[in-house]
């Protein structure tokens, strides 16, 4: 029989998004639970986008962390149901993201510039870096940053 | 099923010809890996960097949701299929792709078509199949619904500019059209008019013109590929086949 503790819950909450590593898998919404079998921890996340490169990664250091606070043995689960959506990135998250000069999420048009706060921004590319960001340019104060998409 | 070939899957395989919704869910997946493997063709040869970026993110999602389909249908057929057994280890007679996906690249015009005309089946696929009994497909679909919705802004938009661009543009994305058409049949099937629609209004707006002649290739969902498949399967599969079972 296995309990889940604050600790075990807070060690996997802490751990950090590796392409966006001032977010922790918490503030992005990617942590549903960190629950127990009976015989096992289960964390569940879920994927931001379909092809994500980094939900591996995330595993890997969800049992690290895990590991850590003694616990061998433990399952992590995807789950795709119900989806995703940049709605469930929590306010902290938002804040974090502007400070590391990342634009969160929010209407194309509200988008304001992380550097210097105008709302003069304009899309280059709806690609850019990873898949969740594009890529905008401030004609304020000229600065290119990446925009995290609204999903 | 009766068909001799797709009978005879070797024990362990998995074998897609018995459960209709687990045929499904594989036909799905089989268009988005085929798709993601074509678009990756592009990676580091596209026109400009802006355009590298954004077909190889497209294909990252059409691999990612060809990656949770495969996963779930391995759980719904109950005997242990990974993802890679799937994509991996089955023949080209076993793939249920539409037969649009598996057409080479060509030109960027070629391949923006290609995409543009997939697209449009997809965002009605999704928006359908978000409703799906099984809740982890009705997941999996809202998600690619967000998603394909990008892609289409992107090819809609690239059509219209070919399409209504240059002299050369024009003929090239005119070209692309004439010879893709032929494939439609399997796309606008199951969303016949809704497709057409939309198909109709964008070619209209980029002053492109759909050919007259009626002849349609049809025999992706049932396994009967055109010639390009195979090639592509032999790529992307030879690794695997090669070192069975070989990890990272």
């Amino acid at each position: 029989m296995v309990t889940v503790t604050t600790d075990m819950r807070s060690a996997v909450a802490r751990v950090a998004d590796p392409e966006i590593p001032v977010l922790t898998i918490d503030d992005l919404g990617i942590l549903r639970s960190v629950d127990t079998d009976g015989d096992r921890v289960v964390v569940t996340i879920t994927p931001t986008y379909s092809g994500c490169p980094a939900m591996r990664q995330i595993s890997d250091d969800i049992g690290a962390a895990l590991r850590k606070e003694g616990v061998d043995d433990f399952e992590i689960e995807t789950t795709h149901s119900p989806a995703w959506t940049t709605d469930w990135i929590s306010e902290e998250g938002r804040r974090k993201l502007a400070d590391f000069g990342i634009a969160p999420p929010t209407a194309e048009h509200e988008v304001l510039c992380p550097r210097c706060a105008r709302a003069n921004p304009r899309m280059v590319a709806r690609f850019g870096s990873t898949a969740c960001k594009a890529l905008m340019v401030c004609d304020s104060c000229g600065e290119p940053f990446d925009y995290f998409k609204r999903f | 099923m009766s068909d001799p070939i797709v009978s005879s899957t070797p024990q362990g395989m998995p074998d897609v010809a018995m459960e209709p919704h687990l045929r499904q869910l594989v036909s799905h997946a089989d268009d988005n890996l085929v798709l993601a493997q074509r678009l990756g063709e592009w990676i580091s040869n596209a026109p400009d960097l802006e355009i590298d970026i954004a077909l190889a993110n497209i294909a990252l999602d059409h691999l990612g949701v060809a990656r949770a389909l495969y996963t779930h249908a391995g759980e719904i057929e109950g005997r242990g299929s990974s993802e890679d057994d799937f994509a991996m280890r089955r023949t080209e007679r076993e793939y249920l792709n539409l037969l649009i996906v598996e057409q080479p690249n060509g030109d960027f015009a070629h391949t923006i078509l290609r995409q543009f005309f997939f697209d449009v089946y997809q965002r009605l696929l999704w928006a359908d199949l978000t409703g799906s009994d099984d809740p982890t497909l009705a997941g999996i679909a809202a998600k690619a619904a967000k998603e394909t919705a990008y892609h289409f802004e992107f090819s809609s938009s690239w059509v219209v500019r070919l399409g209504d661009g240059t002299d050369t543009s024009k003929r090239k994305a005119q070209a692309a059209v004439d010879a893709l058409w032929s494939f439609t049949a399997e796309l606008s099937g199951p969303y016949e008019q809704a497709w057409r629609r939309i198909v109709d209004e964008l070619l209209d707006e980029a002053g492109l013109t759909i050919p007259e002649d009626p002849y349609q290739r049809t025999g992706g969902r049932d396994g009967y590929h055109t010639e390009h498949l195979g090639v592509l399967l032999a790529e992307m599969q030879w690794m695997d086949r090669t070192y069975p079972g070989s990890q990272w």
